[in-house]
């Protein structure tokens, strides 16, 4: 019930709602509960609403960060 | 962004596993077994998709506990709801709740006798419902944690905004932080830290959990439902164990803020306030729920329709209210496996897609 997953906003509406993308599939969310959604944003979408952004700049520097102790680091 | 990829970098996985093996035998060394209880039920279940619980070694248990919204909600709850269906009400409800038993029957047997009990998946389709039914009693089953409360008072201003007067909720609304107190205050259990969950904390914050590290606390890190989030999240668990700390580590930070989701608490605190709240296997947690406000009491299907939810009769031999607290695992149910399946389920931790028995069982653990 709780489970939530990332979309892309491709489309933000005047009434407070908008479409999400991902892997091709798309749905209309809610964006209530954000602070200025803007199109393009990454964000957590749960039971219809998105609850929060995703934010790419962390997203990508942890998977760097995997990456890096794929490579490198012996314990 | 090849999103969820990096986050399964299986080699990334091997190194991160050596270095909790390496922590978990300096802890061993010092003759230490360290209890980890993962909060919420979608970790549950990506622990039991992923294996996780097999490649820990020996002195790392991890324990499920309460996060399962659908598991803590006690069967009082569900009479009350089928009482209401059976009055005429339209009951609207999350798919996992129709067939958690209540005292005599569940939603789906009292469905299947001709009760209109509509599954949705987003409470804003509860307005639909309430337009589409507007000479009936239409009321939403509003269970879940912060992340699904989160939500619902924007739900009530489009009723409120509509006119709508034909919706109501019957609240269970329930809080993360009041349970982890009374999990970390049973001297029956011994929990080292919380592996606290991801989207609960998005709206609430990691500082949410500041109370319960520092002198008298343990280490509490968020994560998000990767496996290497999860295998992350234990690693600096056991590093913190190691140098014997206790704070708030936040290994989601790509999404969970320090402070949270502002503008979501704003919306909740305009609607709802802290009341009492019972869960199954915890009891009546003092300010442990959220309700409707006194002046929203309109929406409120319990004032509406002149009823109270009382506590109702469990299902007898099951052992959910001991799994939910992390006292007994699972398979130790005689029920588990043999009279109690997915398919045939005597209780709701059997029955949720989030419940540990379900994940217990689907992964064969
Ligand atoms: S296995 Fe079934 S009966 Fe046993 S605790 Fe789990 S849900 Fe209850």
């Amino acid at each position: 019930m709780c489970l939530a997953v990332p979309m892309k906003l491709i489309e933000i509406r005047g009434d407070g709602t908008g479409v999400a993308e991902m892997d091709g599939a798309q749905s209309e969310v809610n964006l209530t509960l954000l602070e200025k959604p803007a199109k393009g944003d990454y964000v957590i979408i749960h039971a219809g609403f998105a609850i929060e952004r995703l934010d790419e700049k962390e997203a990508n520097a942890r998977i760097a960060l995997f990456q890096e102790i794929a490579d490198n680091e012996t314990p | 962004m090849k999103y969820i990829d990096g986050f399964r970098n299986p080699l990334a996985a091997k190194k991160i596993i050596e270095r909790i093996e390496v922590l978990a035998n300096l802890l061993k060394a010092s003759g230490r077994k360290v209890s980890i209880m993962e909060v919420c039920g979608t970790h549950t279940m990506a622990i039991a998709r992923f294996g996780i619980r097999n490649i820990l070694p020996e002195n790392i248990d991890l324990i499920s506990g309460p996060g399962c919204p659908v598991c803590v909600t006690e069967a009082g709850y569900i009479d009350a709801a089928i009482n209401l269906a059976k009055a005429g009400a339209v009951i609207v409800t999350f798919g996992d709740m129709i067939n958690v038993p209540g005292s005599d029957e569940s939603l789906a047997q009292c469905r299947a006798n001709g009760a209109l009990i509509e599954v949705v998946y987003s409470p804003s389709a509860a307005i639909k419902l309430a337009r589409q039914f507007p000479e009936k009693n239409v009321v939403f089953l509003a269970v879940g944690f912060e992340t699904t409360t989160a939500p619902m008072p924007a739900v009530i201003q489009i009723a409120e905004g509509e006119g709508i007067r034909n919706l109501s909720l019957l609240t269970a609304f329930k809080l993360v932080p009041p349970a982890l107190k009374a999990l970390m205050t049973d001297p029956e259990l011994k929990i080292d830290s919380f592996l606290c969950p991801a989207h609960v904390s998005a709206i609430i914050g990691a500082d949410a959990y500041k109370p319960f590290t520092g002198k008298e606390g343990v280490p509490c890190v968020v994560a998000g439902f990767e496996p290497l989030d999860i295998l992350m999240a234990i690693d600096g668990i056991l590093n913190q164990l190691v140098r014997n700390e206790a704070s708030v580590e936040n290994q989601y930070n790509r999404v969970v803020k320090p402070e949270g989701n502002l503008k979501a608490q704003a919306l909740m605190d305009e609607y709802l306030q802290p009341v009492d709240a019972r869960w199954r296997g915890l009891g009546l947690l003092p300010l442990s729920g959220l309700g409707l406000k006194n002046e929203f009491e309109r929406f409120d299907a319990e004032k509406k329709h002149g009823i109270t939810v009382k506590k109702g009769k469990e299902p007898s031999g099951c052992l959910c209210g001991e799994v939910i607290k992390g006292k007994s695992k699972p398979t130790s149910c005689p029920l588990f496996a043999r009279g109690c399946t997915p398919d045939h389920a005597v209780g709701p931790c059997m029955v949720s897609s989030e419940g540990s028995c379900a994940a217990y069982y689907k992964y064969s653990l």
